[in-house]
């Protein structure tokens, strides 16, 4: 191992210094000149003063990206996406944009209140200077405090790779490699920031890591990248997104989350979803493609996926699992919300290698408007493992008759002992309920609201609680108007 | 309270409800009879202001408001409360959830504020004890696997839990035992008030042992045919309905 690192070292010193040719870019500059080449992918690197191994890292995924063409599967239709006309790196906004919350668009400060989002809060999702002493951010250090007392590190992602370059290098791209797929290529070279999570042996964390991430999330970038550790023993419960809605000049999102739970590990991951999903027509909202992908390293280890996609006038996301370790159990808890004419391929894959190996998925799909909404799985049983359990449900619920719902089950089954189930329903919410609630002086809204809400249920009671109050209040927001 | 006059409604141009009139006052309660398609549930789902019907003429007045201009949640916020026949089920949203949104709705609507966690749990509990309903049943969903007789006294626990002032129960006695049947008769009398009325569409006289009316209407072929005293369920129960269509036949020729 000693000697590999060493080597890899020599490698990138190497490699990495014949890409000092032909740097020209003014790394002074906030952000990169528009396009995508190898000098963007430095220029980036140079900026966030990163070590050789970072810059190979990126150039190894950008030239790999260059062979490969955008995929064309999913169920989903935008127009073609010119990549040499997006900006991949700027500085991170430090400035607010706003003095006060009276500057703000009214409807979105709407929202908040719907949500029930705190006020100084509201502040800093919007961009709104705040005062430095205010409580989420002394609540942050008090955080990093407590985490930093059980050796479990949680920082960004450019904070991770300056004081933790050796974790950094022994896990990234080891779950999603750089030659996965177009966007995680396109991530690999070019991504912002993100998060970085280490939990070390038996430690059970003891928060959940997922008011502080809230606080931060207003500034994370276009192309974020996740990678979370939990070693031998540990726990985990992480939570990442924001119910508030997020707009966002960038149109493109491609992201990365890594997970590695090695043996007897449990790793929760829950995020909720809410990016500008374009106006009424579909016209400017962000396109989210999103590789999420899990590792059960080790045996009796457990990776949980919860979500809840309301945003985004294109998602495209499938966080996956490999039951690698013997006795893993990997979950997956959806639920995915189109309205208007967003369009959602989004679903999982459960990859069983490891034997009593078990795996869920409970995917709920809910459109309406003239949104399209597909549920995409596959359950992959290989040779080896043995006696290896999943359950899939996949429902669909329609709000009107010109949305539309799909599932589309991929099921490869490779031995005599595994059992593979999947049940799928679909369903549309009946007049008769709808009136039943309207007799009780409940309006359609609400009865929309509660009905999809009670749909989703299932789903929702898998987020940490703070979160799924507030998830619930999202789901009935986001279905307004879509009925009558 | 409740001011029908020359009602006819129809779906999809059939005729259902002819020049039918009504009057129910403060502290009453009504029996509307009727051989099985004579419009009784019509007539229900008419006042609770469902939209699948068209309303030819006439007009409905509700405590001097004309109720036509109210939609269906209006209505119930102003005090109607409509017992189904056929209650749906409303899978994951649990009673408690359901029907403190109700409630919170109407008195929204009453200018008063919402009732907390706790306080709408002390007033389910009071309602429980009321209607004797089972705790458990609270817990569940809307509905959701509710065997025919639990659905029916959920109906009159929810109406216990609105206090409205003109209820209408559509068959809440189809299909219930006798235990069943007293639970959702008791719930109905202890809810009785001067100031309420209640409206209860039955097909079987069985259910006016133990809710006592007030007054007695047949409905046949869309028309009150006949309005009497408790009295006219007995008779009916001895002669049967075959005896109102004759009348009722004779009437209509003559």
């Amino acid at each position: 191992m000693e000697e590999k690192n060493k080597n890899n070292h020599i490698l990138d010193e190497v490699t990495g210094s014949e890409y000092k040719y032909g740097f020209y870019t003014d790394i002074e500059a906030d952000q990169a000149p528009k396009g995508l080449n190898e000098d963007t992918v430095r220029f980036i690197s140079a900026k966030k003063n990163e070590p050789e191994f970072m810059l190979e890292f990126r150039l190894k995924a950008f030239r790999h990206w260059k062979t490969l063409k955008e995929p064309d599967w999913a169920h989903v239709d935008y127009p073609p996406i010119d990549y040499q006309d997006i900006i991949y790196f700027s500085a991170p906004r430090k400035k607010p944009q706003y003095e006060s919350l009276d500057e703000v668009d009214p409807e979105l400060l709407e929202t908040f209140d719907k949500l029930g989002i705190p006020l100084e809060e509201q502040k800093m999702l919007a961009g709104v200077a705040v005062d430095a002493v205010m409580d989420s951010v002394s609540v942050a250090t008090t955080f990093r405090e407590t985490l930093a007392e059980k050796g479990i590190i949680f920082c960004s992602f450019s904070e991770a790779v300056q004081k933790h370059p050796d974790l950094v290098k022994k896990y990234l791209g080891t779950v999603v490699p750089y030659t996965d797929n177009f966007f995680a290529a396109l991530n690999c070279a070019v991504f912002s920031d993100g998060s970085f999570v280490y939990i070390p042996k038996g430690v059970k964390c003891p928060l959940e890591l997922s008011t502080y991430f809230r606080i931060n999330a207003a500034n994370t970038g276009q192309f974020e990248r996740t990678l979370i550790v939990a070693e031998e023993g540990s726990y985990v419960s992480y939570m990442e997104g924001c119910t508030a809605p997020m707009r966002d000049e960038n149109q493109l999102h491609a992201a990365i989350v890594e997970i590695i739970a090695h043996k007897d590990a449990e790793v929760k991951y829950s995020t909720v979803q809410n990016w500008w999903p374009g106006d009424k027509h579909g016209k400017g909202g962000v396109y989210n493609f999103v590789t999420k992908r899990g590792i059960c390293e080790g045996d009796n280890s457990k990776i949980s996926w919860t979500q809840v996609e309301t945003g985004s006038a294109i998602t495209w996301k499938y966080p996956s699992l490999i039951l690698k370790g013997n006795n893993t159990t990997g979950e997956f808890y959806s639920v995915a919300v189109t309205n208007n004419m967003q369009q959602a391929d989004t679903g999982t894959k459960m990859i069983h290698l490891g034997k009593n190996t078990r795996s869920t998925i409970i995917s709920k799909g809910i459109s309406a408007g003239r949104s399209n909404n597909s549920y995409r799985g596959l359950v992959k049983t290989t040779r080896n493992a043995e006696n290896a359990r999943n359950f899939s449900q996949c429902d669909s619920l329609l709000l009107g008759d010109q949305c539309g719902a799909h599932t589309f089950p991929y099921l490869e089954v490779g031995n005599r002992s595994s059992v593979v189930e999947h049940e799928a329903t679909t369903s549309k919410i009946s007049e008769d309920q709808l009136f039943y609630c309207l007799q009780r002086g409940i309006d359609m809204e609400s009865a929309i609201g509660l009905i999809v809400n009670g749909y989703a249920k299932e789903v929702l009671s898998k987020l940490p609680m703070e979160f799924a109050v507030e998830a619930q209040k999202l789901l009935s927001i986001s279905l307004e108007g879509s009925v009558g | 309270m409740l001011s029908i006059k020359n009602l006819q409604v129809s779906i999809n141009g059939k005729l259902i409800l002819k020049d039918l009139d009504l009057e129910v006052k403060e502290g009453e309660v009504h029996a509307i009879m009727g051989p099985n398609g004579s419009g009784k549930s019509t007539l229900a789902s008419v006042v609770a202001g469902r939209d699948t019907f068209d309303i030819d003429k006439g007009e409905i007045l509700y405590r001097d408001q004309n109720l036509m201009d109210m939609n269906p949640e209006t209505r119930a916020r102003e005090g109607i409360f409509m017992g189904f026949q056929y209650p749906v089920e409303i899978p994951g949203v649990s009673i408690a959830n359901f029907m403190r949104t109700a409630i919170n709705e109407k008195r929204k609507h009453l200018g008063l504020e919402p009732l907390s966690g706790a306080e709408f749990l002390k007033l389910m509990e009071e309602k429980k004890k009321l209607v004797d309903i089972q705790s458990k049943l609270t817990n569940r969903s809307v509905n959701e696997g509710f065997s025919g007789g639990e659905k029916k006294k959920n109906e009159i626990f929810q109406m216990a839990l609105l206090e409205p002032r003109l209820a209408i129960l559509d068959e809440t006695d189809s299909g219930l035992d006798i235990d069943a049947l007293k639970v959702v008769a008791n719930g109905v009398n202890k809810l009785r008030r001067k100031d309420n009325a209640t409206i209860v569409i039955t097909h079987y006289q069985r259910l006016l042992d133990y809710i006592i009316p007030d007054y007695v209407h047949v409905l046949y072929e869309g028309r009150i045919v006949k309005s009497g005293g408790k009295e006219l369920a007995l008779e009916l129960e001895s002669k049967g309905y075959d005896w109102v269509k004759k009348e009722a036949g004779a009437q209509i020729q003559g």
